[in-house]
Protein backbone atom coordinates (compact mmCIF):
# COMPACT_ATOMS: atom_id res chain seq x y z
CA UNK A 1 0.00 0.00 0.00
CA UNK A 2 0.93 4.07 -0.66
CA UNK A 3 1.49 6.05 2.28
CA UNK A 4 0.00 9.33 1.76
CA UNK A 5 0.97 12.94 4.03
CA UNK A 6 -0.72 16.07 2.66
CA UNK A 7 2.17 18.28 3.43
CA UNK A 8 -0.39 21.46 3.44
CA UNK A 9 -1.82 19.85 6.36
CA UNK A 10 0.45 18.42 8.20
CA UNK A 11 1.70 20.24 11.33
CA UNK A 12 4.66 17.67 12.74
CA UNK A 13 2.20 16.65 16.00
CA UNK A 14 4.82 13.49 15.79
CA UNK A 15 1.59 11.28 16.72
CA UNK A 16 2.23 9.11 13.63
CA UNK A 17 6.16 8.50 14.76
CA UNK A 18 5.36 6.94 17.81
CA UNK A 19 2.92 4.81 16.12
CA UNK A 20 4.47 3.70 12.99
CA UNK A 21 8.49 5.05 13.93
CA UNK A 22 9.38 2.55 11.19
CA UNK A 23 7.14 4.74 8.20
CA UNK A 24 7.22 8.22 9.92
CA UNK A 25 10.16 10.02 10.77
CA UNK A 26 10.56 13.76 11.75
CA UNK A 27 13.64 15.54 10.39
CA UNK A 28 15.28 18.38 10.18
CA UNK A 29 13.74 21.79 11.50
CA UNK A 30 10.70 19.27 12.70
CA UNK A 31 9.45 18.39 8.86
CA UNK A 32 7.75 15.11 8.52
CA UNK A 33 9.38 12.53 6.68
CA UNK A 34 8.10 8.71 5.87
CA UNK A 35 8.74 6.29 3.77
CA UNK A 36 5.68 5.80 0.93
CA UNK A 37 5.79 2.45 -0.06
CA UNK A 38 4.84 0.23 2.94
CA UNK A 39 4.74 -3.69 3.25
CA UNK A 40 0.92 -4.81 3.80
CA UNK A 41 1.83 -6.61 7.08
CA UNK A 42 2.16 -2.81 8.89
CA UNK A 43 -1.43 -1.35 7.75
CA UNK A 44 -3.01 -2.38 10.96
CA UNK A 45 -0.37 0.67 12.45
CA UNK A 46 -0.97 3.14 9.78
CA UNK A 47 -4.62 2.61 10.13
CA UNK A 48 -4.20 3.79 13.47
CA UNK A 49 -1.64 7.12 12.36
CA UNK A 50 -4.31 8.02 10.21
CA UNK A 51 -6.95 8.07 13.11
CA UNK A 52 -5.05 9.74 15.54
CA UNK A 53 -3.22 12.32 13.05
CA UNK A 54 -5.14 15.60 14.59
CA UNK A 55 -4.89 17.25 11.25
CA UNK A 56 -5.99 14.66 9.55
CA UNK A 57 -3.39 14.61 6.93
CA UNK A 58 -2.82 11.26 6.61
CA UNK A 59 -4.38 8.60 4.23
CA UNK A 60 -3.81 4.99 2.60
CA UNK A 61 -4.15 4.72 -1.32
CA UNK A 62 -4.98 1.27 -2.29
CA UNK A 63 -3.43 -0.20 -5.17
CA UNK A 64 -5.64 -2.34 -7.75
CA UNK B 1 -16.50 -12.22 19.07
CA UNK B 2 -19.03 -10.10 18.64
CA UNK B 3 -22.01 -12.57 19.52
CA UNK B 4 -23.33 -11.58 22.76
CA UNK B 5 -23.45 -7.53 21.50
CA UNK B 6 -25.72 -6.74 18.59
CA UNK B 7 -26.51 -3.48 19.68
CA UNK B 8 -23.98 -0.96 20.46
CA UNK B 9 -25.15 2.39 21.30
CA UNK B 10 -22.87 5.28 21.17
CA UNK B 11 -23.88 8.75 23.08
CA UNK B 12 -21.88 11.84 21.33
CA UNK B 13 -21.65 12.32 17.71
CA UNK B 14 -17.80 14.10 17.94
CA UNK B 15 -14.49 12.79 18.07
CA UNK B 16 -14.32 10.30 20.50
CA UNK B 17 -18.05 9.32 19.62
CA UNK B 18 -17.09 8.67 15.71
CA UNK B 19 -13.64 6.98 16.27
CA UNK B 20 -15.49 4.10 18.52
CA UNK B 21 -18.08 3.38 16.16
CA UNK B 22 -15.39 3.00 13.04
CA UNK B 23 -12.99 0.96 15.51
CA UNK B 24 -16.14 -1.04 16.24
CA UNK B 25 -16.94 -1.85 12.71
CA UNK B 26 -13.11 -2.11 12.14
CA UNK B 27 -13.26 -4.82 14.63
CA UNK B 28 -16.15 -6.96 12.69
CA UNK B 29 -19.24 -5.55 14.20
CA UNK B 30 -21.53 -6.10 12.13
CA UNK B 31 -24.85 -5.45 14.65
CA UNK B 32 -26.84 -2.18 14.93
CA UNK B 33 -24.80 0.94 15.39
CA UNK B 34 -26.89 3.74 16.49
CA UNK B 35 -24.49 7.60 17.55
CA UNK B 36 -27.01 10.08 18.95
CA UNK B 37 -25.87 13.36 19.16
CA UNK B 38 -27.19 16.86 20.55
CA UNK B 39 -25.70 18.97 17.78
CA UNK B 40 -27.44 18.98 14.00
CA UNK B 41 -24.05 18.33 12.70
CA UNK B 42 -21.77 15.70 11.37
CA UNK B 43 -18.83 15.28 12.99
CA UNK B 44 -16.37 17.93 12.56
CA UNK B 45 -12.93 18.56 14.56
CA UNK B 46 -12.99 21.15 17.08
CA UNK B 47 -9.16 22.42 16.78
CA UNK B 48 -9.47 24.81 14.14
CA UNK B 49 -12.60 26.62 15.64
CA UNK B 50 -10.14 28.61 18.11
CA UNK B 51 -7.58 28.82 15.30
CA UNK B 52 -8.32 28.42 11.29
CA UNK B 53 -11.86 28.82 11.08
CA UNK B 54 -11.59 32.25 12.94
CA UNK B 55 -8.95 33.38 11.18
CA UNK B 56 -10.12 32.57 8.18
CA UNK B 57 -7.66 30.22 6.71
CA UNK B 58 -10.48 27.16 6.94
CA UNK B 59 -14.34 26.79 6.16
CA UNK B 60 -16.89 24.98 8.45
CA UNK B 61 -16.01 22.64 5.74
CA UNK B 62 -12.78 21.68 6.00
CA UNK B 63 -13.75 20.58 9.78
CA UNK B 64 -15.65 18.06 9.05
CA UNK B 65 -14.00 14.78 10.16
CA UNK B 66 -13.62 11.90 7.23
CA UNK B 67 -16.44 8.78 8.01
CA UNK B 68 -14.15 6.68 5.71
CA UNK B 69 -17.34 4.79 4.61
CA UNK B 70 -18.94 4.16 8.10
CA UNK B 71 -22.43 2.61 8.53
CA UNK B 72 -24.03 3.75 11.34
CA UNK B 73 -27.26 5.14 12.18
CA UNK B 74 -26.88 8.73 13.14
CA UNK B 75 -29.53 10.26 15.52
CA UNK B 76 -28.28 13.98 15.72
CA UNK B 77 -29.99 17.26 17.12
CA UNK B 78 -31.46 15.19 19.86
CA UNK B 79 -29.58 15.08 23.32
CA UNK B 80 -29.77 11.77 25.62
CA UNK B 81 -32.41 12.21 28.14
CA UNK B 82 -31.36 9.21 30.77
CA UNK B 83 -29.84 6.03 30.94
CA UNK B 84 -31.81 2.97 32.01
CA UNK B 85 -29.12 0.16 32.89
CA UNK B 86 -31.92 -2.05 34.34
CA UNK B 87 -33.44 -2.27 31.13
CA UNK B 88 -30.40 -1.61 29.26
CA UNK B 89 -32.10 1.62 27.44
CA UNK B 90 -31.03 4.56 26.47
CA UNK B 91 -33.91 7.47 26.43
CA UNK B 92 -33.47 10.59 24.53
CA UNK B 93 -34.71 14.25 25.17
CA UNK B 94 -37.45 13.42 22.79
CA UNK B 95 -38.94 10.03 24.08
CA UNK B 96 -37.19 7.86 22.03
CA UNK B 97 -36.38 4.75 24.05
CA UNK B 98 -33.01 2.68 22.12
CA UNK B 99 -32.33 -0.42 23.35
CA UNK B 100 -28.47 -1.64 24.20
CA UNK B 101 -26.48 -4.22 24.99
CA UNK B 102 -23.41 -2.16 25.43
CA UNK B 103 -23.45 1.62 25.48
CA UNK B 104 -20.40 4.23 24.93
CA UNK B 105 -20.97 7.48 26.90
CA UNK B 106 -19.04 10.62 25.00
CA UNK B 107 -21.63 13.60 25.82
CA UNK B 108 -17.83 15.41 26.34
CA UNK B 109 -17.97 18.71 27.18
CA UNK B 110 -19.35 22.67 27.25
CA UNK B 111 -18.02 25.59 27.85
CA UNK B 112 -18.06 26.55 31.33
CA UNK B 113 -20.87 29.68 31.68
CA UNK B 114 -20.65 32.79 33.77
CA UNK B 115 -23.67 33.84 35.64
CA UNK B 116 -22.94 37.45 36.76
CA UNK B 117 -24.45 40.74 35.82
CA UNK B 118 -24.61 41.05 31.92
CA UNK B 119 -23.47 37.61 31.03
CA UNK B 120 -26.89 37.68 28.45
CA UNK B 121 -25.83 40.72 26.69
CA UNK B 122 -25.12 40.92 22.72
CA UNK B 123 -21.60 40.21 21.84
CA UNK B 124 -20.93 37.99 24.74
CA UNK B 125 -19.82 34.58 23.91
CA UNK B 126 -18.71 31.48 24.43
CA UNK B 127 -16.46 28.71 22.43
CA UNK B 128 -16.78 25.30 22.19
CA UNK B 129 -19.19 24.06 18.82
CA UNK B 130 -18.50 24.93 15.13
CA UNK B 131 -21.73 27.47 15.72
CA UNK B 132 -20.01 29.25 18.39
CA UNK B 133 -17.26 29.89 16.21
CA UNK B 134 -19.18 31.20 13.26
CA UNK B 135 -21.35 33.89 15.56
CA UNK B 136 -17.83 34.58 17.30
CA UNK B 137 -16.49 34.97 13.50
CA UNK B 138 -19.03 37.70 12.76
CA UNK B 139 -18.45 39.90 15.16
CA UNK B 140 -14.68 40.23 14.58
CA UNK B 141 -13.83 42.67 12.06
CA UNK B 142 -11.07 44.71 12.52
CA UNK B 143 -10.24 47.38 14.89
CA UNK B 144 -13.04 46.05 17.31
CA UNK B 145 -12.30 45.47 20.59
CA UNK B 146 -12.35 41.99 21.66
CA UNK B 147 -12.23 41.47 26.14
CA UNK B 148 -11.15 37.47 26.45
CA UNK B 149 -11.90 36.46 30.27
CA UNK B 150 -9.26 33.32 30.80
CA UNK B 151 -5.71 33.20 29.67
CA UNK B 152 -6.10 29.22 29.22
CA UNK B 153 -6.08 27.19 25.68
CA UNK B 154 -8.85 28.73 23.95
CA UNK B 155 -8.39 32.32 25.11
CA UNK B 156 -5.11 32.13 24.22
CA UNK B 157 -5.49 30.58 20.63
CA UNK B 158 -8.43 33.25 20.01
CA UNK B 159 -6.03 36.31 21.19
CA UNK B 160 -3.61 34.91 18.28
CA UNK B 161 -6.56 34.51 15.83
CA UNK B 162 -8.61 37.59 16.49
CA UNK B 163 -4.79 39.96 16.36
CA UNK B 164 -3.84 38.58 12.82
CA UNK B 165 -7.62 39.41 11.96
CA UNK B 166 -6.60 43.42 13.34
CA UNK B 167 -8.71 42.77 16.50
CA UNK B 168 -7.82 45.13 19.89
CA UNK B 169 -7.09 42.12 21.93
CA UNK B 170 -7.62 42.34 26.01
CA UNK B 171 -6.78 39.25 28.15
CA UNK B 172 -8.16 38.88 31.53
CA UNK B 173 -7.64 35.88 33.85
CA UNK B 174 -7.38 35.63 37.70
CA UNK B 175 -4.19 33.34 37.62
CA UNK B 176 -1.07 35.08 37.56
CA UNK B 177 0.08 34.04 34.27
CA UNK B 178 -1.31 32.50 30.88
CA UNK B 179 -1.72 28.98 30.28
CA UNK B 180 -2.19 28.04 33.76
CA UNK B 181 -1.35 24.16 33.10
CA UNK B 182 2.39 24.99 32.24
CA UNK B 183 3.78 26.09 35.50
CA UNK B 184 5.39 29.96 35.71
CA UNK B 185 8.16 29.80 33.68
CA UNK B 186 6.68 29.07 30.47
CA UNK B 187 3.52 31.05 31.62
CA UNK B 188 5.71 34.43 31.67
CA UNK B 189 7.31 32.94 28.13
CA UNK B 190 3.57 33.02 26.96
CA UNK B 191 2.74 36.26 28.70
CA UNK B 192 5.67 37.73 26.43
CA UNK B 193 4.83 36.41 23.44
CA UNK B 194 1.47 37.92 23.63
CA UNK B 195 2.25 41.64 24.76
CA UNK B 196 4.74 41.33 22.07
CA UNK B 197 1.97 40.92 19.35
CA UNK B 198 -0.10 43.55 21.04
CA UNK B 199 -2.41 41.73 23.35
CA UNK B 200 -3.05 43.55 26.64
CA UNK B 201 -2.31 41.10 29.14
CA UNK B 202 -4.34 41.41 32.92
CA UNK B 203 -3.30 38.70 34.80
CA UNK B 204 -4.55 38.34 38.47
CA UNK B 205 -7.65 39.91 38.47
CA UNK B 206 -11.27 38.97 38.03
CA UNK B 207 -14.09 40.50 36.31
CA UNK B 208 -17.11 41.70 38.31
CA UNK B 209 -19.65 42.43 35.72
CA UNK B 210 -19.98 42.62 31.97
CA UNK B 211 -21.37 46.06 31.42
CA UNK B 212 -24.12 47.57 28.22
CA UNK B 213 -27.81 48.08 27.86
CA UNK B 214 -28.29 45.46 25.00
CA UNK B 215 -24.56 44.93 23.51
CA UNK B 216 -21.25 44.56 25.39
CA UNK B 217 -20.06 48.41 26.12
CA UNK B 218 -17.25 47.33 28.93
CA UNK B 219 -16.20 44.74 31.39
CA UNK B 220 -15.67 45.67 35.25
CA UNK B 221 -12.69 43.58 36.63
CA UNK B 222 -11.90 43.29 39.68
CA UNK B 223 -9.37 46.33 40.44
CA UNK B 224 -12.07 48.76 39.33
CA UNK B 225 -10.32 48.88 35.75
CA UNK B 226 -13.11 49.24 32.94
CA UNK B 227 -12.21 47.73 29.97
CA UNK B 228 -14.13 48.70 26.96
CA UNK B 229 -15.03 46.03 24.58
CA UNK B 230 -17.45 45.41 21.62
CA UNK B 231 -16.92 41.60 21.91
CA UNK B 232 -16.19 39.34 25.19
CA UNK B 233 -15.21 35.76 24.81
CA UNK B 234 -15.51 33.39 28.43
CA UNK B 235 -12.93 31.15 28.17
CA UNK B 236 -13.52 29.89 31.22
CA UNK B 237 -12.68 26.37 30.87
CA UNK B 238 -15.19 23.17 30.20
CA UNK B 239 -17.19 21.67 32.55
CA UNK B 240 -18.44 17.08 31.45
CA UNK B 241 -22.11 16.81 29.77
CA UNK B 242 -22.92 14.15 32.82
CA UNK B 243 -25.84 15.68 34.36
CA UNK B 244 -28.14 13.48 32.14
CA UNK B 245 -26.64 10.23 34.02
CA UNK B 246 -27.65 11.16 37.12
CA UNK B 247 -30.15 8.23 38.75
CA UNK B 248 -28.20 6.03 36.53
CA UNK B 249 -26.64 4.84 38.84
CA UNK B 250 -22.13 4.92 37.77
CA UNK B 251 -19.74 6.80 39.61
CA UNK B 252 -19.23 10.11 38.51
CA UNK B 253 -16.54 12.10 40.32
CA UNK B 254 -14.17 13.44 38.39
CA UNK B 255 -16.14 12.74 35.52
CA UNK B 256 -17.45 9.58 34.63
CA UNK B 257 -15.50 6.76 36.63
CA UNK B 258 -13.45 4.06 34.50
CA UNK B 259 -10.84 1.87 34.90
CA UNK B 260 -8.21 1.66 32.23
CA UNK B 261 -10.03 -0.21 30.00
CA UNK B 262 -12.88 2.94 29.99
CA UNK B 263 -14.91 0.44 30.98
CA UNK B 264 -17.26 1.89 34.06
CA UNK B 265 -16.36 1.14 37.85
CA UNK B 266 -19.81 -0.52 38.28
CA UNK B 267 -21.46 -1.73 34.92
CA UNK B 268 -19.52 -3.20 32.33
CA UNK B 269 -22.01 -2.69 29.61
CA UNK B 270 -21.08 0.60 29.90
CA UNK B 271 -17.89 2.24 28.50
CA UNK B 272 -16.65 6.06 28.40
CA UNK B 273 -14.66 8.02 26.43
CA UNK B 274 -13.59 11.38 25.76
CA UNK B 275 -13.35 14.64 27.41
CA UNK B 276 -15.95 13.58 30.31
CA UNK B 277 -14.31 9.90 30.91
CA UNK B 278 -12.02 9.48 34.30
CA UNK B 279 -9.23 7.12 34.02
CA UNK B 280 -6.36 5.71 35.95
CA UNK B 281 -3.24 7.71 35.31
CA UNK B 282 0.01 5.38 35.08
CA UNK B 283 1.98 9.11 35.63
CA UNK B 284 0.11 9.94 38.65
CA UNK B 285 -0.19 6.61 40.36
CA UNK B 286 -3.54 5.60 38.99
CA UNK B 287 -5.38 8.68 40.25
CA UNK B 288 -8.24 8.74 38.34
CA UNK B 289 -7.81 11.94 35.80
CA UNK B 290 -10.14 13.47 32.98
CA UNK B 291 -8.35 15.13 30.51
CA UNK B 292 -9.34 17.05 27.82
CA UNK B 293 -7.48 16.43 24.57
CA UNK B 294 -8.36 15.80 21.15
CA UNK B 295 -6.08 12.70 21.02
CA UNK B 296 -7.13 11.55 24.26
CA UNK B 297 -10.35 11.57 22.82
CA UNK B 298 -9.50 9.81 19.29
CA UNK B 299 -7.64 7.09 21.20
CA UNK B 300 -10.30 6.62 23.56
CA UNK B 301 -12.99 6.47 20.71
CA UNK B 302 -10.92 3.62 19.44
CA UNK B 303 -10.26 2.13 22.79
CA UNK B 304 -14.20 1.76 24.07
CA UNK B 305 -15.10 0.85 20.77
CA UNK B 306 -12.97 -1.89 20.08
CA UNK B 307 -13.20 -2.88 24.23
CA UNK B 308 -17.57 -2.74 23.70
CA UNK B 309 -17.71 -5.95 21.77
CA UNK B 310 -15.25 -7.49 24.47
CA UNK B 311 -15.85 -9.47 27.19
CA UNK B 312 -14.53 -7.31 30.36
CA UNK B 313 -11.77 -9.73 30.91
CA UNK B 314 -10.47 -9.52 27.48
CA UNK B 315 -10.37 -6.00 27.05
CA UNK B 316 -7.25 -3.84 27.10
CA UNK B 317 -6.32 -0.66 28.55
CA UNK B 318 -5.56 2.89 26.96
CA UNK B 319 -2.02 3.44 28.18
CA UNK B 320 -0.71 6.23 25.50
CA UNK B 321 0.89 9.23 27.48
CA UNK B 322 -1.79 12.48 27.27
CA UNK B 323 -0.33 14.86 24.15
CA UNK B 324 -1.49 18.16 23.27
CA UNK B 325 -0.64 21.45 21.42
CA UNK B 326 -1.49 25.00 21.43
CA UNK B 327 -0.68 27.04 18.26
CA UNK B 328 -0.16 30.99 19.07
CA UNK B 329 1.32 33.64 16.94
CA UNK B 330 4.50 31.91 16.00
CA UNK B 331 4.99 29.19 18.27
CA UNK B 332 3.43 25.96 18.40
CA UNK B 333 3.51 24.42 22.46
CA UNK B 334 3.28 20.64 22.44
CA UNK B 335 3.37 19.14 25.52
CA UNK B 336 3.10 14.70 26.25
CA UNK B 337 2.35 13.76 30.05
CA UNK B 338 0.50 15.62 32.87
CA UNK B 339 2.52 18.98 33.26
CA UNK B 340 -0.77 20.28 35.11
CA UNK B 341 0.82 17.65 38.33
CA UNK B 342 4.61 18.74 38.16
CA UNK B 343 6.11 20.15 41.07
CA UNK B 344 7.28 22.72 38.60
CA UNK B 345 8.73 22.83 34.84
CA UNK B 346 12.46 23.75 33.75
CA UNK B 347 13.68 25.20 31.00
CA UNK B 348 16.37 21.68 29.55
CA UNK B 349 16.96 23.24 26.53
CA UNK B 350 16.86 26.37 24.49
CA UNK B 351 17.14 28.19 21.34
CA UNK B 352 15.86 31.56 21.50
CA UNK B 353 16.96 32.27 17.90
CA UNK B 354 14.49 29.75 16.86
CA UNK B 355 11.86 30.16 19.77
CA UNK B 356 12.80 27.05 20.85
CA UNK B 357 12.62 25.35 23.71
CA UNK B 358 11.99 21.73 25.82
CA UNK B 359 11.59 22.01 29.31
CA UNK B 360 10.40 18.93 31.61
CA UNK B 361 8.67 18.52 34.99
CA UNK B 362 9.55 16.11 37.83
CA UNK B 363 6.81 14.94 40.63
CA UNK B 364 8.07 13.20 43.66
CA UNK B 365 11.51 12.66 41.79
CA UNK B 366 9.97 11.12 38.25
CA UNK B 367 9.54 12.48 35.41
CA UNK B 368 5.85 13.53 34.37
CA UNK B 369 6.01 15.65 31.73
CA UNK B 370 7.86 17.58 28.97
CA UNK B 371 7.25 20.64 27.17
CA UNK B 372 8.16 22.19 23.65
CA UNK B 373 7.99 24.91 21.90
CA UNK B 374 8.71 24.78 18.15
CA UNK B 375 9.84 21.61 19.11
CA UNK B 376 8.47 18.64 17.78
CA UNK B 377 11.26 16.49 16.84
CA UNK B 378 12.88 16.56 20.91
CA UNK B 379 9.79 16.20 22.84
CA UNK B 380 9.06 13.57 20.71
CA UNK B 381 11.40 11.77 22.23
CA UNK B 382 10.07 11.56 25.60
CA UNK B 383 7.10 9.98 24.64
CA UNK B 384 8.60 6.51 24.87
CA UNK B 385 9.91 7.67 28.27
CA UNK B 386 6.85 8.84 29.57
CA UNK B 387 4.82 5.84 27.99
CA UNK B 388 6.97 3.02 30.35
CA UNK B 389 5.94 4.44 33.83
CA UNK B 390 8.70 2.75 36.36
CA UNK B 391 6.19 0.61 38.07
CA UNK B 392 4.64 -0.28 35.19
CA UNK B 393 1.51 0.56 35.33
CA UNK B 394 0.73 1.58 32.53
CA UNK B 395 -0.97 -1.93 32.04
CA UNK B 396 -2.42 -1.62 35.71
CA UNK B 397 -6.18 -2.64 35.75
Amino acid sequence: MKVHVDMNLCQSHGECVSIAPDVFELGDDDVLVWREEVSEDRRAAIEEAVNVCPMMAISIEDEG
Amino acid sequence: MNSEVERLVIVGASLAGLRAAQAARKAGFEGELIVVGDERHMPYTRPPLSKELLAGSQTSEDTALRLLKLEADWRLGVPAGRLDRAEHELILADGTHLAYDRVIIATGCRARRWRGPGAELDGVHTLRSLDDSLALKRDLQAGRRLVIVGAGFIGCEVAASARKLGVEVTVVDIAPHPMLPLGAELGARCARMHERHGVQLRCGVGIEAILGRESVQAVALSDGFECEADVVLLALGAEPNVEWLQGAGIEIRAGVECDATLTSTVDPDVLAAGDLAAWPQPLAGGQAMRIEHWTVAAEHGTVAGRNALLHPEAREPHTSPPYFWSDQFDTKIQSVGLPMLAERLDVVEEDPEHGRLLATGERQGRLIAAVGFNNARRLNDYRTELADTPDGAGAAR
